[in-house]
C-alpha cells in the first residue's frame, strides 16, 4: 500500500525512557540459590519456597514450546536477572514515601498514584521490576472486606487463602514458562471480593519493566467468592532497550457460584524498533476457573506491544450455567509476531462461551489467532459462537488463524465464523473524497473493525485503546 | 465551475479517454451518456482523482483551480462529491459518524463552526428526509447490509449533508427499482440550486425523466461525439447508440 500507510506505521514508542533509580538486582542466572535468594529476600515461608522449588525443578524437565507460529533466537534463560527492586530507602507508610524519581516515573506514563489526585475512583497496584510500588485504596476497599494488596503482603497477610488458590488453576507445571513463572515470581497482584460483594471500583495493576536485562515474572490471584463481581483492568509499558527482555506473567483467576469476574488488558511493551531490535517477548498465561455454578469471566484484551506475544487467556468452564468470554484486538507492526488466542474448555453443562477475535496486522508483521474450544463429555447443551477476523494493512504482514474444536457430546452447539480483510483502495477513495484525511480514514476504519471488541472495555481504557491503535498505526496508511 | 479541455487518461497502460471536453456552469444539469467501456465511469474517477486512473493529456479547472493539482480530498473539500457507482461498505463505522466527520473537515476548511453530535443530530435529521430514509439507518454501519437502493439513497444523503459545489452522479440509477429512482432524482432536484451543479452519468434515459439536464453528452470512444439537449436522450432511447457510432 502507499506512503501515507507506511507513514502511519512508524509512530516511536513513547513510554521507551529509563528510570535512573537505584535498583537491587540478583545476579543473573537460575539455579536453586537464586530462587532461595528471592525466597529469603521476599521472607517466605517454607511451603511457598517448596512450591517454588518443585517448579523449578519440573522446569528443568521441560521443553520450550515451539509450536506457536512465532520465530526468535533462543534465549538463554541464565542471562537473565531474575530479581530487580528499586532499592527501598525505608519502609513505606504512605504514598507520600514512595520515591519521587518513581512517582515522577508513572506520572509520565499517566497512572496516577496520589489517591487524592485519582480519576473515577480506580484502585491501582503498581509493579516496578519486581516488585510491587504501591496499591492504592486500600484501606477504602478493606472497609467491605475486598482484599486488594500485593503478592507479597498477601502471602504474609493471607496464607491461607494464597495457599488455598496459588496453582489451582494454572499448575506449577502446567507449561514451560508458567513453570519458569512458578520457581521466580516476584510480586504481583492479588485480590479477593467476599461472598456477596460488588466491587465499588474497577481495581488497576500497572506493569513496569525498567531495568535492563531483567525478566518480569509476575503473578496475579483474583479470587472471587459467591455472588461478588469484580472489574480489573491491566496496563503494561516499558523502556526502550536493544535487548529482549523476557515477561512470562501468570495470571490466575477464581470465580466461585454465582461470581462474575471481568478482566481487562491494554498491553504496550516495547515492540521493539523498526528493524525489530529489542522488545519485550511476552510469555503469559492466563487462565480463568469458572468452578461454581452460573459464574462468568470474561477477558478483555488489546495487545499493540511486545516483540512477541504468546498468550491464550482461557476459561475452564467447570460449573453449571457458567460462562467463558474472550474479547480480543491484536495489533502488530514491523517485525512484531502475535500468537495469541484463547481456550474454552465446557466441562459443566449449559455451559456457554464466546470469542471474538480481531487481528490486525501492518508492516512485516505476523498475527496469529490459535484457540481451542473443548466440549467435554458430560457438558450436555454447551454453546460456543466464535468469530475472528482479521485485517491486513499492506502486502508483506500475515495473518494465521488456527482454530481447534474438540467436541466430545453431541448436544453441543458450536457456530464458527472467520474473515479476513484489507483496508481496500476503495475504502481509502471512497473517504478521500468525502474529504477525510487518510490517516482519520484509517483510524476510522480499524475502529470500525475492532467495535465488537471495544465496547467491553471499561470506558477510559477504551479511550487509550482507541488512541493507541492510532499511534501505534500512524503513517501507515496512504 | 468545470471546465475540462481535450482530457486523455488510463489505466494499468490502458487509453481509456482521449481527449474529453466538457464545460459546466452554476445552476446546470449535465447528462453524460454511452455505452458501457465508453469512457463515462473513468471520466467521473479520473475528475475525483482515483488512484487507479492516470492523467496523460490536457487540463481541468474547477473553481478556478487547477483541478489535477489537488489530492482526492482536496478535490472534495473544494466542493466536488462523486456518487459512487458502487458504494463500498465500512464495518462498524456508524453513518452519522462518517456523515459528521466528513461535515465537520469540510466546516473547517470553509472556516466555519463544527458541531457536535448532538447539533449535528438535528441537522441531519433534517437532511435524511430528502432521501425519506428512516433513522436508525444513521446508527447503522455506513452501507452495511443495505439494500443496492439503499446504498444509492445513503449517497444522495452525503451529498445532502456536504452540500457539494458540483456532484457528479456515477450511475446512480442503476439497480433502482421505479420507487427507489423517485425518490433518489425527488432528492436531487430538492438539492439543486442556481450556485451548484450536477453531472449524471447514465445508460439509461429514464433517469432524466426525473432530473431533467440541461444538456446530454454522448460519449463513445473515450471522446464526446454527440451534444444537444434533453431531447437527445429521447432519440438514444428510441435509436440506440449505433447511429452515433457510426457518425462518429
Amino acid at each position: 500500500m502507499s506512503t501515507a500507510l507506511h507513514n502511519l506505521v512508524n509512530q516511536p514508542y513513547k513510554h521507551g525512557f529509563v528510570t535512573d533509580i537505584e535498583t537491587e538486582v540478583v545476579q543473573k542466572g537460575l539455579s536453586e540459590d537464586v530462587i532461595r535468594l528471592i525466597s529469603k529476600k521476599k521472607n517466605e515461608p517454607e511451603w511457598l519456597l517448596e512450591f517454588r522449588l518443585s517448579a523449578y525443578r519440573h522446569w528443568l524437565t521441560m521443553e520450550e514450546p515451539s509450536w506457536a507460529s512465532v520465530t526468535y533466537p533462543k534465549i538463554d534463560f541464565q542471562e537473565i536477572i531474575y530479581f530487580a527492586q528499586p532499592k527501598p530507602k525505608k519502609q513505606l507508610a504512605s504514598m507520600d514515601e514512595v520515591d519521587p524519581e518513581l512517582r515522577r516515573t508513572f506520572e509520565k506514563l499517566g497512572v496516577p498514584l496520589h489517591e487524592q489526585k485519582m480519576m473515577a475512583g480506580v484502585a491501582v497496584d503498581v509493579i516496578f521490576d519486581s516488585v510491587s510500588v504501591t496499591t492504592t485504596y486500600k484501606a477504602k476497599l478493606a472497609e467491605v472486606g475486598i482484599i486488594f494488596c500485593s503478592f507479597s503482603e498477601a502471602v504474609h497477610e493471607h496464607p491461607e487463602l494464597v495457599k488455598q488458590y496459588l496453582g489451582s488453576v494454572v499448575p506449577a507445571g502446567d507449561n514451560f514458562y508458567a513453570a519458569l513463572n512458578s520457581a521466580v515470581f516476584t510480586d504481583g497482584s492479588f485480590c479477593y471480593i467476599p461472598k456477596g460483594t460488588k466491587c465499588p471500583m474497577d481495581l488497576s495493576t500497572y506493569f513496569r519493566i525498567n531495568t535492563e536485562g531483567s525478566g518480569q515474572f509476575e503473578r496475579t490471584l483474583i479470587i472471587a467468592e459467591e455472588g461478588s463481581s469484580v472489574c480489573y483492568l491491566e496496563g503494561c509499558t516499558a523502556p526502550q532497550f536493544d535487548t529482549n527482555q523476557l515477561h512470562a506473567a501468570v495470571v490466575e483467576l477464581v470465580a466461585l457460584d454465582n461470581a462474575d469476574i471481568k478482566y481487562s488488558t491494554v498491553q504496550n511493551w516495547y515492540a521493539g524498533d523498526e528493524n525489530g531490535k529489542g522488545g519485550i517477548f511476552n510469555f503469559v498465561t492466563k487462565r480463568g476457573l469458572c468452578k461454581g455454578v452460573n459464574s462468568k469471566i470474561s477477558w478483555t484484551q488489546v495487545e499493540t506491544g511486545s516483540a512477541i506475544t504468546w498468550k491464550y487467556p482461557s476459561c475452564v468452564l467447570l460449573g453449571d450455567n457458567s460462562i467463558g468470554e474472550f474479547y480480543s484486538v491484536a495489533l502488530t507492526n514491523h517485525l512484531q509476531q502475535a500468537d495469541t488466542g484463547t481456550k474454552m474448555i465446557h466441562v459443566g453443562k449449559n455451559t456457554r462461551s464466546k470469542i471474538i477475535s480481531k487481528g490486525i496486522s501492518a508492516g512485516r508483521s505476523s498475527n496469529s489467532y490459535r484457540g481451542l474450544v473443548k466440549i467435554g463429555s458430560r457438558a450436555t447443551g454447551a454453546r460456543n459462537y466464535s468469530q475472528c477476523d482479521s485485517m491486513l494493512l499492506g502486502d508483506r504482514c500475515m495473518a494465521n488463524t488456527f482454530p481447534t474444536i474438540d467436541v466430545q457430546n453431541t448436544t453441543a452447539t458450536i457456530e464458527h465464523e472467520a474473515s479476513t480483510s484489507k483496508i481496500g483502495e476503495d475504502q481509502m477513495f471512497f473517504f478521500a473524497q468525502r474529504g477525510i484525511g487518510s490517516e482519520e480514514a484509517v483510524s476510522m476504519i480499524i475502529n470500525g473493525f475492532c467495535k465488537d471488541v471495544f465496547v467491553h472495555l471499561p470506558m477510559e481504557f477504551a479511550v487509550e485503546a482507541t488512541k493507541l491503535l492510532g499511534l501505534k498505526l500512524e503513517g501507515s496508511v496512504g | 465551475m468545470l471546465e475540462v479541455k481535450n482530457l486523455m487518461a488510463e489505466v494499468g497502460g490502458v487509453k481509456i479517454l482521449k481527449g474529453v471536453d466538457l464545460i459546466v456552469r452554476s445552476g446546470e444539469v449535465h447528462a453524460i451518456m454511452g455505452i458501457n467501456g465508453s469512457g463515462k465511469s473513468t471520466f467521473s474517477k479520473v475528475l475525483a482523482g482515483h488512484p487507479d486512473y492516470t492523467v496523460t493529456g490536457g487540463t481541468a479547472t474547477f473553481e478556478g483551480k487547477d483541478l489535477f493539482a489537488l489530492t482526492p480530498e482536496e478535490r472534495a473539500r473544494t466542493g466536488l462529491f462523486l456518487a459512487f457507482q458502487y458504494p463500498v461498505e465500512i464495518p462498524g463505522v456508524s453513518n452519522s459518524a462518517l456523515l459528521r466527520l466528513a461535515y465537520n473537515t469540510l466546516q473547517s476548511e470553509r472556516g466555519l463552526e463544527e458541531l457536535d453530535p448532538l447539533e449535528f443530530e438535528d441537522l441531519v435529521l433534517e437532511k435524511i428526509k430528502v432521501v425519506e430514509m428512516d433513522a436508525n439507518f444513521l446508527s447503522r454501519s455506513v452501507n452495511e447490509g443495505f439494500s443496492g437502493g439503499e446504498k444509492k439513497r445513503n449517497e444522495i444523503l452525503q451529498m445532502a449533508v456536504l452540500e457539494p459545489k458540483l456532484a457528479i452522479l456515477d450511475e446512480t440509477d442503476s439497480g433502482l427499482d421505479i420507487d427507489a429512482l423517485r425518490i433518489v432524482a425527488n432528492g436531487v432536484n430538492s438539492l439543486l440550486t442556481a450556485d451548484n451543479a450536477v453531472v449524471m452519468v447514465t445508460h439509461y434515459q429514464r433517469l432524466l425523466n426525473y432530473i431533467v439536464p440541461d444538456y446530454v453528452h454522448v460519449m463513445d470512444g473515450g471522446r464526446i461525439v454527440r451534444t444537444g439537449g434533453k431531447e437527445l436522450a429521447l432519440e438514444l432511447e428510441a435509436r440506440g447508440y449505433d447511429w452515433l457510432r457510426a457518425a462518429a
